[in-house]
């Protein structure tokens, strides 16, 4: 990586001169980077104590080049290389038990061999910082993107972000850290992005300046460490029916407390950095008649139908959550209740139920509101299967029509 | 020590984890003793090699300056090692019925 080398040089000859009078300008970066590149820059800059790690497709490439960023001398993490994802994130408890600010990442079949240890993890109240690349989950074996990874994990205590660009992956991570250590959350936090379609797609990123970065973090210090040796403390002792039930009923409220530190750290973030992402993003919604919800990168592709249909004169809308734990349900009900009918894309299926996760979610939330539209759920996108332009113009035609079944899968061949 | 029996969740430490040190003392094991027996110590036998006191996986062995006093019935679950270690040629541990003994700790 010399892209840094390449911009730094130009610009401090100009902090130079100007030292004696201001303070050095933060250096922001533009940048063409990968989803992965961003997110290994963030990790570069939070220089977390440890990072636990095992490679998998589509997330290898962020650990490996922190390991170089550790071998170049720019980082002094330290990288535990893991025999699996199991024993990755059980490092990654056993250093946020030492009090360690700790982060890795994975995708797909290595966030299923983390599970148990996912739920010790927010269990125990440590928040790890992890980047997760969706990718569908074998069988059949598939590396492409869809979300039946961290949706699965989405009922383990984490907090979830699911970004749409290579900005805001980056975005995330850096506030990530800060609200799972705020002391009302105290939770571990997973950041999505769309394995290929954001992991290895270039797009411009800023990267902020390592000072910013450092001052917008500040210092971890846990709240219990098993390194403090004059505070004793005992981890993982067992929990028997007389607490257990206090200690889940714990991870309610801080979720419930991670709502608020979440769009607190997004105001701050956008009043230091000029980006304000909220709990989720509202395109085109304020007339709209009927609208799409869709999560993470096709949202991009949903937006520019959205363009194409209001020129023609349509009152289209696009909805994204970028939050899916905590829901921001309160937000999704007063954007869609006043709507008359709404389509929710689901990267991912489950099983047995009325139609995906976030269908479910969002006419869960919209059961309470005075008004609610007609709720359709479609499932796209499996194992990396492109969305066309074409087939979102039919959602758009199909959700206007009173004959279009409550649930089907996008594209499926007869 | 936090009650954890009756402190709410609002002040019950996070995580499962006990904030100080030594609270295993409190917790008293003995009354895991299902094996029906209990260790018996015959004072005049004892050699006070230690045997026992290092064996014990629940510190249950009292002793005071290297010398074997007897039990600590709270903390001995009745597992047998310490009457097991015990010498051949000594023999000062038996295993004893817990029906022969008045209290059940």
């Amino acid at each position: 990586m010399n892209r840094e080398t390449q911009v730094l040089k130009t610009d401090a000859v100009t902090v130079e001169a100007e030292a004696a009078e201001a303070p050095p300008q933060p250096q922001r970066q533009l940048l063409a980077l990968t989803g992965n590149e961003a997110v290994a820059e963030a990790i570069r800059q939070i220089d977390p104590h440890v990072c636990a790690a095992y490679p998998i497709t589509p997330t290898t490439q962020i650990m490996q080049e922190v390991a170089q960023f550790i071998a170049d001398g720019r980082m002094r993490a330290e990288l535990v290389p893991c025999e699996s994802e199991h024993s990755a994130m059980s490092a990654c408890v056993g250093a946020g038990a030492a009090g360690a600010r700790v982060m890795t990442a994975t995708s797909a079949n290595g966030l299923a061999l983390m599970w148990e240890v996912l739920y010790i993890a927010s269990g125990m109240r440590l928040p790890i910082v992890m980047a997760v690349g969706n990718r569908a989950l074998s069988g059949p074996l598939n590396i492409h993107c869809d979300h039946s990874d961290s949706m699965g994990a989405r009922d383990s205590g984490w907090i979830q972000f699911y970004a749409e660009s290579v900005q805001e992956a980056y975005d995330n991570i850096l506030q990530a850290v800060r609200i799972g250590e705020h002391p009302d959350v105290l939770l571990p936090v997973m950041c999505c992005m769309d394995g290929f379609l954001t992991t290895h797609t270039s797009e411009n990123a800023e990267i902020l300046d390592d000072a910013e970065v450092r001052d917008f973090l500040g210092k971890y210090r846990a709240r219990y460490s098993l390194l403090d040796v004059d505070n004793p403390v005992t981890f993982g002792a067992t929990d028997l029916p007389n607490a257990y039930t206090e200690h889940k009923y714990q991870q309610v409220e801080a979720m419930k407390k991670a709502d608020a530190v979440i769009r607190a750290v997004c105001v701050e973030f956008g009043a230091k950095f000029g980006r304000e992402h909220g709990m989720l993003e509202a395109y085109c919604m304020e007339d709209a008649d009927t609208a799409i919800v869709v999560l993470s990168s096709t949202a991009g592709s949903v937006a520019d139908m959205v363009d194409t249909l209001r020129a023609e004169g349509r009152k289209v809308g696009l909805l994204r959550p970028r939050v899916f734990r905590p829901f921001p349900a309160a937000d999704v009900r007063a954007a869609l209740q006043d709507l008359t009918a709404v389509t929710v894309l689901d990267r991912s299926h489950s099983f047995g139920a009325d139609g995906g996760p976030l269908f479910t979610e969002v006419r869960t939330a919209l059961f309470d509101a005075p008004h609610r539209p007609r709720v359709l759920g479609r499932v796209y996108g499996l194992g990396g299967r492109a969305i066309t332009g074409g087939e979102i113009r039919a959602l758009y035609d199909e959700i206007e029509t009173d004959t279009a079944p409550t649930f089907r899968f996008v594209g499926v061949r007869e | 020590m936090i009650d954890v029996i009756n402190e709410g969740w609002e002040t019950l430490p996070i995580g499962g984890v006990i904030p100080e040190g030594g609270t295993s003392a409190a917790y008293k094991t003995g009354d895991w003793r299902g094996g029906g027996k209990r260790p018996l110590l015959n004072h005049s036998a004892c050699v006070h090699c230690l045997h026992c006191w290092i064996s014990c996986p629940d510190s249950a062995i009292e002793i005071q300056e290297s010398k074997m006093l007897g039990f600590i019935y709270d903390h001995c679950k009745g597992c047998g090692i310490c009457a097991n270690e015990c010498p051949p040629l000594v023999k000062a541990i038996t295993m004893i019925a817990e029906e022969q003994f008045e209290t059940t700790l």
